[in-house]
């Protein structure tokens, strides 16, 4: 008793010293951060202004949340530690793991008719454009990033470049030839695997960083020829006018042969969201069911083995540079097919959407996610985009801030923030396990300590 | 038509040169079908990369490997091969090969000359029966029509996997790891990783198995174990092994042909019961120049 009063007593001081140091830290930190801030006053000369009261209040929030920390989250930690670790899962939890995913695609699948039935059909196109589609091209876009970095190892940091290979393959053939969606989607695909395969060959002989600046200066290349070439791409300006999609040939527009009217609807911009949204997550159901029967297949079981180690593979006779190639071709084809879609929806694209801040967020999803599985990334997307789209939303945050604070520029710090926390708990993303491709008897999860990450 | 006696590897003048080092100078040597063919010398003698040039790995500064798949008729037209500038010629069920022309994963494809490593390597992440289903990828990526068939899942790839597995079964069961089929192979204790390493080289359907130190780090009843395996392998499958041991318990029991290698150079090539008498061998063995081996041998009592 007297012992445990005694390291209770310890603890205490401990946990102060921390709380003053954290302190000290946060002020030193944000005195030049948040403390001062610079004003144009009305001569439109720079004046040094203070915010005291605003910065004495985030330090004693830190100051407070680190004492929060040692007497509070730290035991609580701790416990769970020491708690011993259940040897059979409960009977929920495997019907959850059953019911999950079916339960997901349902959801996906209904989710523009409960939205429409919650917010009527003015409110529902925000839900359906923003958190629908937006999402969805970000799962497929990781989905597709899985591939050449979850199950192949290779790690892309120019992966956008093939999503706007894709954009910019729909935009011109579409504006200049007047092909439809459905001829150029395939198309687009082709093209970006085709440059996939082309940034494939140099690349083969790197690994791990070497890799990883190659295909990052590669998306930057893609990036600036767009900027520059300015005669076919028309530069930064970027290709406004981009036709849409059709309905089967039925276009959405207020005319009398427009879709709403073919059907006998009232016209509404809806439609087409809606139309869009299920396309969408047609390519994106494409892309998961083709990954999942490719990880069965041999291509994606020497992925994978090429990840474990290439060198047992070149030793089993497997021909690592095709194996490589698919992987980034494969990877490839699909942001083609989202780019395609993405030039389809917005109707204008400009280089600026596929800057590099583009491939680390889908890199970001995949690694989150847990590489190498198709359930973590979505949930890792949805966290990803959804997350900071929702910021949007927080208006009530006005309210406790006051009027002038706007959430989304807090959106990247947040960001930043739930990643650290993230990658903190679960060093290797959400889903930290390998399901097997195969089994004699019953799957076993393969526990993530063994499986590789890949060197190149 | 395999006949056992025939020779199956024959490695002619192989040089291979680091810089200024000469790794591997100058060796010739012969491997017969179905016999097990041991290779042997202190450590840093070129063992390795002896292995490494005939498995493709490194590509020889000098020498022929030629390599015979069935009848043995076919080394007459050994030197038409090497002058027409191609890697291998088949006949049939028989073929000709020039090892040293061919890339790493060509020489297990096409010569079928499969290997392990001295440090093991396993797929650690993927399961026990992955890692031998990742052996017979050549022969899944054509019966899955390079993943077309494959992706619309047609029955003809479901029967060709199904036979897979059934092959992968069967090597588990040969190698005691049935029990163990869906654990991640990282699991494995060390001798099992090892049987299982060798158990997945068989699954690439080899005509000569090379293995680099199987027995390093086993027990005496795993080298027992073993040893088993490497004589059924031989015997039931015809398979011709070449080995790297260090263990002269397996290297004397089993092999039926010994070439000793020291400094790059050959210095002694035959039966095991000549070799382990050879004065150069048990010289290069104690580190001593020959004139003084008979004194060092009846110090240490020889």
């Amino acid at each position: 008793m007297s012992e445990g009063a005694a390291n209770q007593r310890i603890d205490t001081v401990a946990a102060l010293r921390d709380a003053a140091i954290t302190t000290l830290l946060a002020f030193g930190l944000f005195l030049p951060l948040i403390g001062f801030q610079t004003v144009t006053n009305i001569r439109n000369e720079l004046e040094l202004d203070t915010r005291w009261p605003l910065l004495f209040s985030i330090v004693a929030v830190v100051g407070v949340a680190r004492l929060a920390y040692s007497f509070l989250l730290a035991p609580w930690l701790e416990r769970i530690k020491q708690r011993p670790v259940a040897t059979t899962t409960p009977a929920w939890r495997t019907s959850f793991g059953k019911w999950f995913v079916p339960f997901c695609i349902g959801f996906v699948i209904v989710y523009p008719v409960i939205i429409i039935a919650a917010t009527g059909y003015g409110g529902a196109l925000k839900w359906v454009d923003n958190f629908g589609i937006q999402i969805l091209i970000y799962v497929m876009l990781g989905w597709g990033l899985n591939i050449v970095v979850g199950l192949a190892g290779l790690l892309d940091l120019g992966y956008v470049a093939f999503y706007a290979v894709g954009a910019y393959a729909y935009a011109l053939l579409a504006k200049e030839f007047g092909f439809s969606f459905w001829i150029l989607l395939p198309l687009a695909g082709v093209m970006s695997s085709f440059w996939g395969i082309l940034l494939g060959f140099p690349v083969l002989r790197l690994r791990g960083d070497y890799l990883a600046i190659v295909t990052l200066a590669f998306g930057e290349i893609i990036r600036i020829v767009l900027v520059n070439w300015v005669d076919v791409t028309n530069g930064y300006a970027g290709i406004s006018g981009i036709p849409r999609p059709s309905f089967f040939g039925i276009p959405f527009n207020a005319n009398d042969d427009g879709f709403a009217a073919t059907f006998g609807l009232e016209f509404s911009p809806i439609y087409r969201t809606i139309f869009l949204y299920y396309l969408i997550l047609a390519l994106a159901f494409l892309t998961a069911f083709v990954t999942v029967r490719l990880r069965r297949l041999p291509v994606g079981r020497a992925w994978e083995a090429l990840r474990e180690d290439e060198i047992a593979c070149r030793s089993l006779g497997i021909n690592t540079t095709h194996t490589k190639l698919t992987a980034f071709g494969m990877g490839a084809m699909f942001a083609g097919f989202a780019g395609s879609f993405f030039a389809a929806r917005q109707g204008f694209i400009s280089p600026e959407s596929f800057t590099f801040l583009e491939s680390a967020t889908i890199l970001a999803i995949v690694v989150l996610g847990g590489m190498g599985s198709q359930i973590g990334v979505a949930i890792a997307a949805i966290a990803m985009i959804g997350g900071t789209e929702i910021m949007r939303e927080l208006e009530f945050l006005k309210a406790i801030f006051g009027e002038s604070f706007d959430p989304t520029q807090y959106r990247m710090l947040l960001f930043g923030f739930a990643m650290v926390i993230i990658m903190v708990l679960r060093p290797r993303g959400l889903i930290s396990h390998r399901a097997p491709s195969v089994f004699l008897k019953e799957p076993k999860p393969v526990p993530v300590d063994l499986v590789k990450q890949g060197h190149g | 038509m395999t006949i056992a006696g025939d020779i199956l590897l024959r490695v002619e003048h192989l040089t291979m040169r680091f810089g200024g080092l000469v790794a591997v100078d100058d060796l010739s040597f012969e491997a017969r079908q179905g016999e097990i063919t041991a290779l042997i010398g202190p450590n840093g003698a070129g063992k390795t990369t002896v292995f490494n040039c005939i498995t493709g790995f490194y590509k020889p500064s000098e020498g022929r490997l030629g390599l015979c798949h069935g009848d043995a008729a076919i080394w007459s037209e050994l030197d038409a091969l090497t002058d027409s500038g191609k890697r291998g010629i088949t006949r049939g069920d028989n073929g000709l090969y020039l090892l040293e022309r061919m890339p790493d994963y060509l020489v297990t494809q096409n010569a079928r000359v499969a290997r392990t490593f001295q440090n093991i390597r396993l797929f650690p992440g993927m399961t026990v029966l992955e890692n031998l289903l990742v052996a017979q990828h050549n022969a899944l990526m054509v019966a899955s029509g390079y993943t077309l068939f494959g992706i619309f899942g047609l029955p003809s790839y479901h029967r060709a996997e199904h036979a897979s597995i059934e092959k992968a079964r069967d090597w588990l069961n040969r190698v005691g790891l049935i029990h163990r089929a869906d654990d991640p192979a990282g699991d494995l204790p060390y001798g099992d990783q090892r049987r299982l390493e060798i158990a997945r080289a068989m699954c690439t359907d080899p005509v000569l198995l090379c293995l680099d130190e199987p027995a390093a780090g086993l027990n005496p009843r795993e080298s027992a174990q073993l040893n088993e395996l490497l004589k059924s392998i031989g015997n039931e499958h015809g398979i011709s092994i070449l080995l790297i041991e260090h263990d002269m318990s397996v290297v004397m029991e089993i092999s039926d042909h010994v070439v000793v290698l020291d400094y790059g150079i050959k210095i002694s090539d035959g039966a095991p019961d000549v070799v382990r008498n050879d004065p150069k061998v048990i010289a290069a063995y104690l580190g001593v120049p020959d004139h003084e081996v008979e004194k060092v041998g009846a110090e240490i009592g020889l």
